[in-house]
């Protein structure tokens, strides 16, 4: 345990609010003081019923909403105050996005998909297109670089998807229901990918409500009511064998 | 570059769509060159007469009185008419415009005969400074000079087609024709070819003869009937035109001419002013106005393209709503997107342009090919509207691109 704590943090919520104004006097809390930490090479599943806060608190993680009340914090920066333009360049550097529904850009190759992310940095040249190709290797879609989303499986376009967020080298990848599309063959694929990417060192937090995607991470954290409701050390329970 | 190629991708996943907007600012890009070309072509070529008439030249020219019913009763195969400007007016004119260059002449119809070629013609009695003032040259030959007036001498100048007509095969400098029946005059000279009209009635330069004044006076008179109307008429100078030594002089000279001709000529209304360079003015300004009235027809058309990109450009948004919030999340900022939509508006409207260029350059050819109207494209014009084809192209696409960067990413995720 002591080499937990020696990671460093790299996201961090503090006492994080997020509360919605619907109408003049109806305001709903959808997140009611969480406080959570990732560490860097965790692997973290956030669960919850649905209405328990899960799309916020991803939403706050991904850097496309900010808290009512609280700090986020990533990389030891509070990036909750930020304006639009600062947060953007947040989610372009440090955040890696899958998303459930692949969200590849039709038009565009595998190749250019690829290299969206670095092109909002004005990092597109001979070593994105080296670094696309290393990634496509990865994900083994090194022969598909020319193809369009459209003709290739979903697996295979979840895949480029995760191509994709590591293009950046972000802190971390936040997936977003990431298998929630997939059959469960490829669903298998894909969490192996994880798996890999997490013994390479990748930092992943995974939104799921699926308890076969959550069990293949280190911990799961029980959001409820917009609250943490409790953080499971998955390897703990396994060597117990289930039993808490 | 990278931005402009993907922006041609987007507009190429709707062909059918991109390419009719494209053809709304394409017509109205064509249609803005062709109509100034077409208008342009037009008054060149009324400026080019105005100016061929001489901007510095006032001419004052005897017309024929409107006949009133008791005139025409009293008038019959027989009597005279008489009319127009006199010898003694011509030297009031000068002798009231000492700056200026004083012509007379005197204008009939009569047949030109040089063995069996023959041409009924206007022949042009005048005075050696004609040339000058109206800005010909001689080809061939010399022109009338002032020996030839002290002479009465029978020798006359052809105009360049004239000439052709009576000596298709020889040189016509030194032989003789006959003018009417019985009065031989010797061709002394030839003049260049001119294109233009000697009288209002439509006579170019290059069909009439010209003798000395002083010969036509001797030789016909001054009562010469009328073939037109077979009447005799009385008329002592056709014309008197007054060369000013610059174009400032011209306005003055024409009211101090008008002044002194008002208390002879006033009722009978015998007698015209004219000043090209008042007509060129006019028909400049008019020019201007015509211009200034296509330029907002065009801009019209222009217009409608405009909105045609706008509301194509906003249903792109709202179908590219999932795109704009994939980018977005993928660290895409406002500026990000408004950039990839105006590129996309702005490469249809200079597509459209640039064909439109072409197409309205074409458009001009084919007009003088097919109708023998003359047309100018003029290279500003061409600049003008495809420049404005391009800010109609970033204007419209501002708002939809506005929308779909201030879009909530959160939302535009969502968005199915």
């Amino acid at each position: 345990m002591t080499a937990t704590t020696e990671r460093p943090i790299i996201a961090e919520f503090v006492d994080v609010h997020r509360h919605y104004v619907m109408g003049k006097a109806n305001v709903v809390r959808a997140l009611n003081g969480v406080s959570m930490k990732v560490r860097k090479g965790d692997y973290l599943a956030i669960m919850g019923r649905s209405g328990s806060g899960k799309s916020t608190m991803l939403n706050i993680l991904g850097g496309l909403d900010r808290p009512t009340i609280g700090e986020y914090r990533v990389g030891g920066r509070d990036v909750s105050k930020l304006d639009d333009d600062a947060l953007s360049d947040v989610r372009g550097r440090e955040i890696g996005f899958i998303f459930q529904s692949f969200n590849l850009i039709p038009q565009l190759t595998v190749l250019e998909n690829l290299e969206v992310p670095l092109f909002y940095q004005g990092r597109v040249g001979p070593e994105s297109r080296k670094k696309a190709e290393h990634l496509a290797d990865r994900v083994g879609l090194g022969k598909r670089l020319d193809h369009k989303p459209m003709e290739l499986s979903g697996g295979q376009q979840q895949r480029v998807a995760i191509a994709r967020a590591l293009m950046n080298d972000p802190l971390f990848l936040l997936a977003d229901e990431a298998t929630g599309n997939l059959d469960s063959n490829t669903e298998r694929e894909i969490l192996d990918l994880f798996d890999d990417l997490r013994k390479d060192g990748v930092t992943i937090v995974i939104v799921t409500h699926n308890p076969r995607v959550a069990e293949r991470a280190d911990s799961t954290l029980w959001l409820k009511d917009g609250q943490v409701e409790t953080l499971v050390d998955n390897r703990a329970v396994a060597a117990t064998g289930g039993q808490p | 570059m990278r931005i402009v190629r993907l922006g041609l991708k987007s507009l190429l996943l709707h062909k059918l769509r991109s390419s009719l907007t494209t053809a709304g600012i394409l017509f109205g890009v064509a249609s803005v060159i062709a109509m100034l070309a077409v208008g342009e072509g037009a008054s060149k070529e009324t400026l080019q007469q105005y100016r061929d008439m001489g901007v510095t030249n006032v001419l004052i020219r005897s017309k024929k009185p409107e006949e009133t019913q008791q005139s025409a009763n009293a008038s019959s195969m027989w009597s005279v008419l008489g009319y127009g400007l006199l010898y003694q007016e011509a030297d009031r004119v000068q002798n009231l415009l000492p700056q200026g260059l004083v012509v007379r002449s005197r204008e009939f119809q009569r047949g030109v005969v040089h063995g069996e070629h023959w041409a009924s013609t206007m022949i042009i009695g005048t005075e050696p400074p004609f040339l000058e003032v109206t800005n010909m040259q001689v080809r061939e030959g010399r022109w009338l000079t002032e020996l030839d007036m002290q002479r009465q001498s029978n020798c006359v100048v052809l105009g360049e087609s004239l000439a052709r007509q009576l000596f298709p095969l020889e040189d016509p400098v030194g032989q003789t024709v006959l003018i009417g029946v019985e009065d031989r005059f010797e061709v002394v000279g030839v003049l260049e070819y001119q294109g233009r009209a000697a009288s209002p009635n439509g006579t170019t330069l290059d069909e009439c003869a010209f003798i000395p004044l002083t010969s036509s006076r001797r030789r016909f008179g001054d009562t010469i009937r009328n073939p037109s109307t077979n009447r005799w008429e009385n008329i002592e100078l056709h014309e008197i035109k007054v060369k000013m030594p610059g174009p400032e002089w011209v306005e003055s000279a024409a009211g101090v001419v008008d002044l002194m001709l008002k208390p002879a000529h006033g009722n009978k209304k015998d007698t015209e002013i004219t000043v090209p360079l008042e007509l060129l003015r006019k028909e400049e300004r008019a020019e201007r106005m015509f211009s200034l009235v296509l330029a907002v027809i065009a801009s019209i058309s222009l217009l409608v393209g405009g909105i045609g990109i706008m509301n194509v450009m906003l249903a792109t948004v709202t179908e590219r709503t999932r795109e704009i919030g994939i980018r977005r999340a993928l660290g895409a900022k406002k500026k990000h997107i408004v950039q990839q939509f105006l590129v996309e508006a702005g490469v249809m409207a200079t597509l459209g342009g640039l064909v439109g260029v072409g197409f309205g350059m074409l458009v001009p050819l084919g007009i003088e090919e097919y109708f023998e109207q003359p047309t100018d494209v003029q290279p500003q014009h061409v600049l003008m509207a495809f420049g404005i084809s391009a800010l109609v192209g970033v204007v419209f696409g501002l708002y939809p691109a506005w929308r779909a960067a201030n879009m909530d990413p959160v939302e535009a995720l969502r968005h199915e």
